[in-house]
């Protein structure tokens, strides 16, 4: 028997039967769009979510300081002890208040940041202009102020506001270095505006930080590091136990990320799982044409078994019948599933992705669910008694 | 001998009564032989054709097709039999409606798993041979009723087999293409073919060699004719 000639005739007979075929295969076509648009949206949505986690630093710990009592926060020199670690690269404490910052007959309120060198590592933050703060400038309190990109135009507009002073609390500070603008789950640096934490203590008058950036040495070093910093801070607190502990709260952003991780991936899972239910349901589709095919063409099938068809080549006949329906659907399939995510993400300003192995498991499925589904009906046309056959009108 | 039966036996279970359509038929056919087997209509003889062509098992009796007993075959080797042995022609022609004339014809040749270009030459010659060159890719519908009678034998033919079955062959023709038909199973049949040719009709079995009577499932009469 001759596969290319089988081909042939199944397609011919595609074409015959156009609006048969088409609503035989439409079943196909929207279960593996739907399946492919789904998944899409879902792997999008679970990168964009990781990117946007991973954006605000890696392997980074926030410790909110609560305080106990009278204590309400800890003194920078109490923070950057927690550098001395080797389960911990980098310390960025934070001093933070609001501020009206001027500069020449402007003027804009702004979060003022008072920190150190370690903050632009720390935080994974990039520079657009200038520079960010050495250890020198924060040792030797140097009053040099890095803007987020929005308060820089604002109060600069169109003048490279790098060597300009702005006035803070009546002190003139040199600007020496612009952010690149970035938005994350964390908050936007572009309205901000950073001095050296030295600065910050003495012109807020304040001498405690509330919250401690950390950035632990390596994703492993992430749970050792934790334990470390929350014996220190539970001996400053003299917390005894878990359950009593309202004076700080560590936060763990990879911990947050394997949890989005995992609920994203459920739900694309289950996203994959209700569209794969209508492409079960497009190859029952499939079968229920194939069986209507297979008893209105009885008596081809007598004719050829007479010129010396075997079970063999009448069952491999509608097998490949069933499997052109289901491929040329799944090829359908693939092309308006990868256009309407790409549709989708371009009108309604969704993030989809679009991956190889998803076309291709959704795709061989539809091929799997051809073969099944055309297996009954094939298997029912090659058993049937040439003489029957060639007698049924 | 090519074909054998003894004590042939075909029932059918109708409710409660039993129909003997073959009723203790005894037949041998030589090769090269040209045999009409007549009678009227449910004499049995159309069960005969499809039991003679393995289309069909009897109810008992011992059939040997070419020294081989058939009811020791399996389904390959029937469909083996079917493609290569045995060329059928059917009253109603039996084409695919679907395929052209060369395609109807290429089918048991793509059945013995011959090349596609071996199959289009082949295909083609038989059709000239019949005299249909210039209707190769007419579908069966755009044909007269002895263009395709014509297709059906190029058909049969295709495979070089050594016997040809026609089943009432002219049984749907006008006179005239019912002789056409008759002159080319004729010459088959000079060419060293075995025919065995299923009529009702006394005018067309009287152009064989060898008339079998059939009646009520029984063979009453077994005669040579000169042709």
């Amino acid at each position: 028997m001759d596969i290319l000639q089988t081909l042939k005739l199944a397609f011919r007979g595609i074409i015959d039967n156009k609006l048969r075929s088409f609503l035989t295969m439409l079943g196909i076509i929207i279960g593996v769009t739907s399946v492919i648009a789904l998944v899409s949206i879902g792997q999008g949505t679970t990168s964009k979510v990781t990117e946007q986690i991973q954006s605000m630093g890696s392997n980074l710990l926030t410790v909110n300081i609560m305080g106990r009592g009278a204590n309400t926060t800890l003194s920078y020199d109490q923070a950057m002890e927690f550098s001395s670690s080797p389960y911990i690269s980098g310390v960025a404490p934070i001093i933070s208040e609001n501020v009206t910052v001027k500069h020449g007959n402007k003027n804009s309120q702004v979060q003022l940041q008072g920190v150190n060198a370690d903050l632009l590592t720390v935080r994974n933050y990039s520079m657009s202009e200038g520079r960010f703060f050495t250890p020198v400038d924060v040792s030797m309190r140097q009053k040099v102020a890095v803007l987020g990109s929005q308060i820089a135009s604002d109060l600069f507009g169109f003048v490279d506001p790098v060597g300009q002073e702005i006035k803070i609390k009546g002190y003139n500070f040199k600007v020496i270095g612009i952010l690149k603008t970035s938005s994350s789950m964390m908050g936007s640096t572009d309205e901000q505006v950073f001095i050296p934490i030295t600065v910050a203590e003495r012109i807020l008058q304040t001498r405690g930080v509330r919250t401690i950036y950390i950035q632990a040495a390596s994703k492993d070093a992430v749970s050792p590091a934790m334990s470390e910093i929350s014996s220190k801070l539970d001996k400053i607190y003299r917390v005894n136990s878990e359950d009593e502990n309202y004076a700080y709260r560590i936060f763990d952003q990879s911990a947050m990320l394997d949890t989005i991780n995992e609920t994203s991936k459920t739900l694309t899972m289950m996203l994959g799982g209700i569209a794969a239910i209508s492409l079960l349901v497009g190859g029952i589709g499939i079968m229920n044409i194939m069986l209507v095919s297979v008893t209105e063409r009885t008596r081809e099938i007598g004719i050829r078994k007479a010129l010396g068809a075997r079970k063999r080549d009448v069952l491999n006949q509608f097998l490949i019948e069933s499997l052109v329906l289901s491929s040329t659907g799944g090829i359908i399939g693939v092309a308006v599933g990868y256009f309407l995510s790409w549709g989708l993400g371009r009108v309604l300003n969704m993030s989809t992705k679009t991956t190889l192995p998803v076309v291709l498991i959704a795709f061989s499925f539809s091929l799997l669910v051809g073969v099944f589904f055309g297996i009954y009906p094939a298997n029912k046309a090659s058993n049937l008694k040439p003489i029957d056959a060639l007698r049924y009108e | 001998m090519v074909i054998n039966l003894e004590n042939i036996y075909k029932i059918y279970k109708m409710g409660d009564t039993e129909v003997h359509a073959l009723d203790d038929v005894t037949l041998k056919i030589e090769e090269g032989e040209f045999v009409a087997i007549v009678g009227p209509s449910g004499s049995g003889k159309s069960t005969l054709m499809n039991i003679l062509g393995c289309l069909d098992t009897p109810t008992s009796g011992k059939y040997e097709f070419e020294g081989r007993d058939v009811s020791k075959l399996n389904d390959n080797e029937l469909a083996a039999i079917r493609n290569l042995r045995i060329g059928f022609v059917f009253q109603n022609f039996n084409l695919l409606p679907k395929l052209t004339a060369l395609e109807n014809v290429e089918l048991p040749l793509m059945y013995a798993g011959k090349s596609t270009a071996f199959r289009i030459n082949r295909a083609k010659e038989m059709l000239k041979a019949v005299g249909l060159s210039e209707r190769l890719h007419h579908k069966p519908s755009e044909l007269s009723g002895g263009q395709q009678q014509r297709v059906a034998i190029a058909r049969a033919l295709s495979a070089d087999p050594p016997i040809i079955l026609a089943d009432e062959p002219t049984g749907n023709l006008d006179t005239r293409s019912g002789h056409e038909i008759m002159e080319i199973l004729k010459a088959l049949n000079k060419n060293g073919k075995t025919i065995i040719l299923i009529t009702h009709d006394l005018n067309i079995a009287r152009q064989a060699q060898r008339n079998v009577h059939i009646r009520d499932g029984k063979i009453v009469k077994d005669e040579k004719v000169g042709s």
